[in-house]
């Protein structure tokens, strides 16, 4: 199978690349990188897909989503999210342990793999990090480590006993596993529902402060100083979250930090008018949060966007504030969502986008990096910039419907993707199509 | 304006020339009561449903007297006596009482933004009767009906509220009401009982009773609940008594004309002492009585363009 990709603006900031290329894809991987030339060529290639200089990035990768399977199949399953992932312009997901049961034990990270193959995109299971996710005894690590798993998280449910984490961090080091950590202080957190601020004063809602996320940031990284583990903050939401991660790297302590696009595009304003699809944890933040993690950003200092995307049921996310649950579907919108409100006004370059959603997450996680160069796999996502389109939930291919972005008009999508040199979604006609 | 509205859901977003227009229908309302028939067809054939999801007593009986002396058909429905314990969601009952005719939905819900997530999805015009700690404008209307009965003008007043201001809604609808209308609002409790930023609302915030009570014109106090002692956010009630309580010597600091007012129901002798709920200053049964009227001028308000103000007659 040989497909041309004509006509490409090339973002990677691993390898020296023409301005306008044209991308040979042979046998799974990328044969050849050219320039752009005027005459037509490659009549023998299944397809050649004239780009009109739309960008062409190494396969989006996202180390944070929930996919729900096994147990939570009416939420999300493994097809379901990987088909999100795929009209996300996302080629490889790790998909967090807090399923049911919990991917606590090699057997079920077995059936995740085995569901995992008969998707379109690559899926890394992550582990928990102790039985149940319950926060008191370890979790099988070796064993897990066995069964392939890449990282260990008890995402959702923090690990509250500071022992059991600093014996976490120790036993993984082993392993060579990084500690992904959901840093919140579930009792200070007094099952608060939003960020704690003027408007959960004004909004009666139950605040949760700052301090409860950040509380546990500072105690995750005396425990990585302690231990020498590697330790990745899971969704960093504070100013002071990321200055404590940033003097802690400054001392040399292993800790990497991932941040949402939720968090980097809204703020807790927008809870106003008591929209469900805006309840997440953690909860948007303030307008000063919001800016310093946008600095950061340019300043190289956070090292992942990662999605967190949450599905639920839409009987979870309906009703009241206070009865829905957390969370955004947000594989579908990350990519857009970050070139309207980040790429467009200059806060955020499409190398560092890469940096930020391939290159990074591989190296937390041990995955291979696919380069724009002859001979890597041809995992790629082409965004074109200047399609304009609304964000209508009710056409996700997640089953988790809720967005605080629903009804917005975005400029730029997600026009194709490539997964080991085959096109999985195709959004070039009339309707957008996920391509087994 | 008013009458533009489908719902009424709290007083943020209302205007001072529009709580006075309320005030002034609740006024005329107010005259109904002192007839022998305390009653007018204003609203006949209008149904009111009130839909409870929280214990009230006296919101609840004030509301369904409120619709019953402007003749209109009133239904209550409250949380055992509804399919909510069969496990149906607040839309659907209220969705069950509207296709049964209802003109106008009453609710009251423990959670914040519930009377905006009915008011968004019915066609029925909805009247917020409480929604967890965001608001409860009616009342918020009636304490500032009682200070403007008996102090006139509110531009200038000095209105302190003390108590648990963070988990009040009561207090957030004084707030927003006050401050429409020029008040001066100052709130006073222990700093756990303070909500985080509430001064960019454009209130003071206090932390000492004796201070706040300075040339006041108005003190309402809030019920303190046992429950906020057992969460850790103070540490006795005596000892919040003694600090925050409203106590014949406090009392003395106050200005000749100022009121003392309470929502209720009280803790006698915890928030306020027995001789300061039942002396001179206190306005606390005309606040229950002005609640009537303040309701029936809401009703009559959302019923309806075609509703004539001549029925009042």
């Amino acid at each position: 199978m040989r497909i041309l990709l004509k006509n490409c603006q090339p973002v990677d900031p691993g390898n020296e690349l023409p301005e306008r290329a044209d991308l040979l894809l042979e046998e799974g991987s990328i044969s050849q990188v050219n320039k752009t030339k005027d005459q037509p060529d490659n009549t023998d290639c299944i397809e050649v897909i004239d780009l009109k200089g739309a960008f062409l990035l190494p396969g989006l990768i996202d180390m944070h989503a929930h996919f729900r399977e096994p147990g939570y199949e009416e939420k999300e399953t493994i097809r379901t999210g990987s088909e999100a992932a795929a009209a996300g312009g996302f080629t490889t997901v790790a998909v967090m342990p807090n399923t049911r049961p919990v991917a606590d034990n090699p057997a079920t990270i077995e059936l995740i793999k085995a569901r995992a193959a008969e998707v379109p995109i690559d899926i890394t299971p992550l582990g928990s990090i102790t039985k149940g996710s319950a926060g008191s005894e370890l979790a099988e690590i070796g064993f897990l480590s066995q069964a392939g798993v890449r990282g260990l998280t008890d995402d959702g449910q923090p690990v509250m006993n500071s022992e059991v984490m600093r014996r976490a961090m120790e036993y993984a080091s082993d392993f060579g596993l990084p500690i992904i950590s959901h840093c919140e202080d579930l009792k200070l957190a007094a099952e608060g529902v939003m960020h704690e601020g003027y408007y959960s004063s004004i909004l009666g809602l139950k605040p949760i402060p700052a301090a409860a996320e950040e509380i546990m940031i500072a105690r995750d990284i005396a425990l990585a100083e302690l231990t020498g583990a590697r330790l990745h903050i899971a969704h960093l939401s504070t100013s002071r979250g990321l200055e404590m991660v940033l003097q802690a790297r400054a001392k040399g302590i292993k800790v990497t930090a991932e941040v949402t696009p939720h968090h980097l595009t809204l703020t807790d304003k927008a809870v106003l008018g008591y929209d469900t699809a805006t309840k997440v944890n953690p909860p948007l933040r303030s307008q000063q949060d919001l800016e310093a993690l946008q600095q950061a950003l340019n300043k190289d200092e956070i090292d992942v966007i990662a999605t967190d995307h949450a599905p639920h049921t839409v009987e979870e996310k309906m009703g009241t504030f206070d009865s829905a649950a957390f969370g955004i579907s947000g594989l579908e919108t990350a990519l857009a969502v970050l070139h309207q409100k980040l790429i467009l006004t200059d806060k955020l370059n499409w190398e560092k986008l890469v940096q930020l959603m391939h290159y990074n997450p591989a190296e937390i996680l041990g995955l291979e990096t696919r380069g724009l160069e002859a001979g890597a796999r041809a995992d790629l996502t082409v965004f074109a910039p200047d399609k304009n389109w609304q964000v209508d939930t009710g056409k996700f291919k997640s089953l988790g419907r809720h967005s605080p972005y629903n009804g917005w008009d975005l400029t730029g999508k997600v026009l194709l993707t490539i997964k080991d040199g085959r096109i999985i979604y195709d959004d070039r006609g009339d309707q957008a199509e996920i391509l087994y | 304006m008013l009458k533009q509205r489908k719902d009424f859901l709290g007083l943020y977003d209302v205007p001072g020339e529009d709580i006075m227009e309320i005030l002034q229908t609740a006024r005329s309302m107010k005259d109904i009561f002192t007839r022998s028939i305390k009653k007018v067809p204003t609203l006949r054939g209008k149904t009111v449903v009130n839909l409870f999801f929280e214990p009230s007593t006296r919101t609840k009986s004030s509301f369904d007297l409120a619709a019953k002396r402007l003749s209109a058909d009133v239904m209550s429905i409250s949380k055992s006596s509804s399919s909510v314990v069969k496990g149906e969601t607040l839309l659907d009952t209220a969705r069950t009482m509207e296709v049964m005719g209802a003109d106008i939905v009453v609710v009251r819900h423990s959670h914040p933004g519930a009377a905006r997530y009915l008011a968004s999805n019915l066609k029925a015009a909805v009247l917020n009767a409480g929604d967890g700690a965001h608001a409860h404008p009616t009342q918020g209307l009636l304490d500032i009906y009682t200070i403007w009965e008996k102090l006139g003008e509110l531009q200038g007043k000095k209105i302190l509220i003390v108590g648990d201001i963070a988990h009040s809604r009561v207090a957030r609808s004084n707030i927003w009401g006050l401050l429409n209308l020029g008040a001066e609002v100052r709130v006073c409790g222990p700093s756990t009982l303070l909500p985080r930023q509430i001064e960019k609302t454009g209130v003071k915030t206090y932390t000492r009773i004796d201070e706040a009570l300075e040339d006041v014109d108005a003190v309402n106090i809030l019920r303190i609940q046992l429950e906020r002692q057992e969460s850790g956010l103070f540490p006795s009630l005596r000892e919040y008594r003694f600090l925050f309580g409203i106590n014949e010597v406090r009392q003395l600091r106050l200005k000749d004309e100022a009121l003392v007012m309470h929502p209720g129901p009280m803790n006698r002798g915890v928030e306020i002492e027995s001789s300061v709920a039942d002396g001179e200053r206190a306005v606390i049964t005309e606040q229950v009585t002005n609640g009537v009227a303040i309701r029936m001028a809401l009703l009559y308000l959302l019923a309806g363009k075609e509703v004539q103000h001549e029925n009042l007659a």
